[in-house]
C-alpha cells in the first residue's frame, strides 16, 4: 500500500459528496458543510499523493482488478499529481467564495441548491481526466466535467445566460463528438485504448495513419482547451456565469484540455512531426487572445480573453516540447490556474462593491477598500508576468527553452510571447487606472453605490451593511454585507497560493522538471501500466 | 479486419446530414444535426469492432478469433447514455429558450455588438494630454483645465456624462 493507491479516492470522494449534498437538498447548511468537508479531505489526500510521488515515481491502480490493456487504469505521477492538489486547492476555494456569496446575501437557498452536487461531480470529472490511463475513460471524464459545467453555467436559466449556454454546450458536445471519433479510428488502427498500450502500438502504425489520429485528438483537445482559432466560444460564453463559476471554469476547464494535449504529445505521439503547426498556433493564440482583451471594458470579458491568451504560452512549452520547455509549461499550467481564478474572484468582489464589472462605469475603488486593490493588484502583476511573480518564472523559463531551441520560429515565438505579456500589463494597468485609481465620479454612469456616501460625508465601508439603496442591485434586500469575510477570504487564500507558487519556485520547478523528463522518456509511464519490460 | 461497407455508407449519411443541420440557425435543427452526429460515431465505433462473430461467452476451445469484439459495444454504450443526457439537457435549454424570447435562433451577445460599435477613440487613452482626473482640484479648476487640454471632445464627452455632478 503506497500513497498513489489512493487515487481512486480523488474520484469517488467528491461523487459520494455530490450523492450526499443531493440528498439534503432542502438543507443548505448541511449541504455547505458536507461539500467543504468532501473536497477538503480530497485536497489532503492528493497532497499526500503529491508530497509522496516524486520518491514513488509513476504508479498505476488497476480498477477492478482488470489487468491492463483490458482494464481501467489510473495512473498517478508527478505531473497528475500536481495537476490534482492545484485544481483541488482552487476549487475549494471557489466552493467556500460561492457558498459565503449565497450566506452574505442572507439568501439560505443561495447560490442554488442544485450547486453543490453539480459542483462536486464537476471537480470529480476534472480528476477523473487528470488521472485515467485509458483514452475512453477519458472521454468519460470530460463529459463528466463538461455535463457538470453545463448545468452551471445555465444556472438561473437567465436569457443571456441561456443563449451563452447553448453556445458553449453545442460546441463542447461538437468536440466531444470528434474526440469520440478519433477513439473509434484509433481503436480501428490498434484495438486498444489503453494509453500506454497506445503508446508501444501506435508506433508499428503507417504515419500517415497516426497523423490523422494525430491531428483528429489535438483538434478535440484544442477546442476544450480553447487554442486559437477554436477559442471563439469561450469570450462568448464563460462571462455570463456565476461569478463563481466562471472562476473555476476559467481555472480547471481548460487546463484539463492542455493536460490532454501534452499527453497526447508525449506520450501517445512524441517527435516533432507538427512542432512548427503548434509553434504557429501558440503565437496566434497568445497575439490574438491579447489584443481581443484590449478591446473589452467589461472585467470579465477581457479576462476571458486573456485566459485564451495565455493558453497560448502553455502551448508554446509544449511545442518546444523540450526538457526545460515542457518543465515550463507544467510550472506555467500551476500558476495560470491559480492566477486566473483568482482573478475571476477579485471580479466577482469588485462588481458587488462597484455594482458592475464595466471598468467605464467604475471608479475609486483602491479608495473605497485598499484590500480589494491589493487582491487585484497583486495577482494582475502576476499574470502580466512582473518579476518576482510566479508569472515571470513561468515565462522566463518558456523564453529559455524558446532561446535554447535557436531556430528562427522559436525566436518568433519568444518575441511574441514578451509582447503578449507587455500587453497584458497594458490590459491590467487599464483596468488599475479606471476602476481602482480614479475618482468615481469621472466613471461613466457610476453605480449609485460607489458614490453613496453617509451623513458626514465620509464614504460607506466596505464591510459594513448597506441599506436604503433602491436602484443597486441589492434593491429590497435586508443589510447587505458587501464584502463578507466569507467571500474575501477564500479570495485572499488563492492570491496567497500564487504568492506561494513564487516563493516555492525551487522544489516546484524541480518538481515540473522531473515531471517533464519522465514524460519525454515515456517508459517509466508505459512500465507502471504495462509491466517491466513492456516497451518494445 | 473486416469492414461492413453498409455501416460506412451509413455513417457517412449521418455524418453529413448532422454537419448540415449543425450549421442551421435553428436550435432545434441543431439539435437533430447533434444527435446525427452522435450516432454517426456510434456506428464509426461498432464498424471499427470487425465483422461479426460469436457471442463472447466463454466456450472452451473456441479460438479467439471467432468471438465477436465485445470492447466497442460496451464504449457505445456509454456514448448513447452520454449523448442521452446532453440531448435531454439541450431540449430543456433550448424549450427555456423559446419560453424567455420565443426564439429558436442562436442570438447574437449583445456585449459583442456593444464593443464592436465603440468608437476607436477613447478620450481618456488617446487625447494629447490625459484628463486631469485628480481630487484635489476645485470644480472650477477642473473644468478649465480639461478644456484646455483636452480640447472640444474631452470637454463635450465629460459633459455628457450624468455622473459628473459632485
Amino acid at each position: 500500500m503506497i500513497a498513489a493507491d489512493l487515487a481512486p479516492l480523488a474520484v469517488v470522494l467528491p461523487f459520494l459528496g455530490a450523492a450526499v449534498t443531493f440528498l439534503l437538498i432542502r438543507h443548505s447548511r448541511a449541504q455547505r458543510a458536507v461539500s467543504i468537508t468532501t473536497l477538503s479531505i480530497t485536497l489532503l489526500i492528493e497532497v499526500v499523493m503529491l508530497l509522496a510521488a516524486p520518491s514513488a515515481g509513476t504508479h498505476a491502480v488497476r480498477l477492478g482488478g482488470w489487468e491492463p490493456p483490458f482494464g481501467i487504469v489510473l495512473v498517478v505521477d508527478q505531473f497528475s499529481a500536481l495537476m490534482l492538489v492545484v485544481s483541488s486547492a482552487v476549487s475549494l476555494a471557489v466552493l467556500i467564495y460561492a457558498a459565503g456569496q449565497g450566506m452574505a446575501d442572507g439568501d439560505e437557498d443561495g447560490p442554488v441548491s442544485i450547486f453543490h452536487p453539480t459542483y462536486l461531480i464537476l471537480v470529480a470529472g476534472v480528476s477523473n481526466a487528470f488521472l485515467t490511463g485509458d483514452l475512453f475513460n477519458l472521454y468519460v471524464g470530460f463529459e463528466i466535467l463538461l455535463t457538470a459545467s453545463y448545468v452551471l453555467m445555465t444556472l438561473g436559466g437567465t436569457a443571456p445566460r441561456i443563449r451563452a449556454g447553448v453556445t458553449y454546450v453545442v460546441v463542447s458536445v461538437v468536440s466531444s463528438m470528434l474526440f469520440l471519433i478519433a477513439i473509434a479510428m484509433i481503436y480501428g488502427a490498434t484495438g486498444t485504448v489503453t494509453m500506454a498500450d497506445l503508446a508501444v502500438k501506435l508506433e508499428s502504425v503507417d504515419p500517415a495513419t497516426q497523423m490523422v489520429l494525430h491531428l483528429m485528438l489535438l483538434v478535440a483537445f484544442g477546442i476544450k482547451a480553447a487554442v486559437f482559432p477554436l477559442s471563439f466560444w469561450l469570450p462568448d460564453s464563460y462571462p455570463t456565469a456565476p461569478a463563481p463559476v466562471t472562476a473555476v471554469f476559467a481555472g480547471l476547464l481548460t487546463k484539463v484540455g492542455v493536460y490532454a494535449m501534452v499527453r497526447v504529445e508525449t506520450l501517445l505521439f512524441p517527435g516533432d512531426r507538427i512542432n512548427t503547426l503548434l509553434m504557429v498556433v501558440a503565437l496566434l493564440t497568445m497575439i490574438v487572445g491579447i489584443l481581443g482583451a484590449l478591446a473589452q471594458s467589461d472585467i470579465k470579458r477581457l479576462l476571458s480573453f486573456t485566459l485564451v491568451s495565455h493558453i497560448g504560452y502553455m502551448v508554446f512549452g509544449l511545442a518546444i516540447s523540450s526538457r526545460i520547455g515542457l518543465g515550463a509549461a507544467v510550472y506555467y499550467v500551476a500558476h495560470h490556474i491559480t492566477v486566473q481564478t483568482s482573478l475571476f474572484l477579485v471580479t466577482g468582489l469588485i462588481e458587488r462593491r462597484g455594482g458592475t464589472a464595466n471598468v467605464d462605469r467604475l471608479g475609486g475603488l483602491a479608495k473605497l477598500s485598499p484590500l480589494l486593490g491589493l487582491l487585484f493588484f497583486l495577482p494582475a502583476m502576476n499574470l502580466a508576468g512582473i518579476p518576482p511573480f510566479s508569472g515571470f518564472l513561468g515565462k522566463l523559463g518558456l523564453i529559455q527553452a524558446g532561446v535554447e531551441l535557436g531556430t528562427p520560429l522559436a525566436y518568433v515565438l519568444v518575441a511574441g510571447g514578451v509582447l503578449t505579456s507587455l500587453l497584458t500589463l497594458l490590459v491590467m494597468a487599464r483596468v488599475w487606472n479606471r476602476a481602482f485609481w480614479r475618482s468615481p465620479a469621472d466613471a461613466e454612469d457610476p453605480d449609485p453605490i460607489l458614490l453613496a456616501s453617509k451623513a458626514d460625508g465620509s464614504r460607506v465601508g466596505t464591510s459594513r451593511h448597506v441599506t436604503g439603496d433602491d436602484t443597486g442591485k441589492f434593491a429590497g434586500k435586508d443589510p447587505v454585507t458587501l464584502l463578507p469575510g466569507t467571500m474575501t477570504g477564500p479570495t485572499i487564500g488563492l492570491v496567497a497560493l500564487g504568492l506561494a507558487l513564487t516563493v516555492l519556485a525551487g522544489p516546484l520547478f524541480a518538481l515540473s522538471d522531473d515531471a517533464a523528463q519522465e514524460m519525454l522518456d515515456r517508459t517509466p509511464y508505459i512500465e507502471a501500466v504495462l509491466g517491466p519490460g513492456a516497451d518494445g | 479486419m473486416t469492414v461492413d461497407i453498409t455501416l460506412i455508407v451509413l455513417m457517412a449519411v449521418f455524418f453529413a446530414a448532422g454537419i448540415y443541420l449543425l450549421l442551421e440557425r435553428s436550435l432545434t435543427r441543431v439539435l437533430l444535426g447533434l444527435i446525427l452526429l452522435g450516432n454517426g460515431a456510434n456506428i464509426l465505433l461498432l464498424a471499427m469492432s470487425g465483422g461479426g462473430g460469436k457471442s463472447p461467452l466463454y466456450v472452451a476451445g473456441t479460438p479467439p478469433e471467432d468471438y465477436t469484439d465485445s470492447l466497442p459495444q460496451a464504449l457505445i454504450l456509454t456514448a448513447i447514455v452520454i449523448t442521452f443526457a446532453v440531448t435531454a439537457f439541450l431540449l430543456g435549454i433550448i424549450y427555456r429558450s423559446w419560453v424567455l424570447g420565443r426564439e429558436d435562433d442562436v442570438q447574437d451577445d449583445p456585449e459583442d455588438r456593444r464593443v464592436a460599435d465603440q468608437p476607436s477613440y477613447d478620450y481618456e487613452d488617446d487625447a494629447d494630454i490625459a484628463a486631469d482626473t485628480t481630487e484635489f482640484s476645485e470644480p472650477d479648476d477642473d473644468a478649465s483645465a480639461t478644456s484646455d487640454a483636452g480640447g472640444p471632445a474631452a470637454a463635450g464627452a465629460r459633459a455628457d456624462r450624468p455622473g459628473d455632478a459632485r
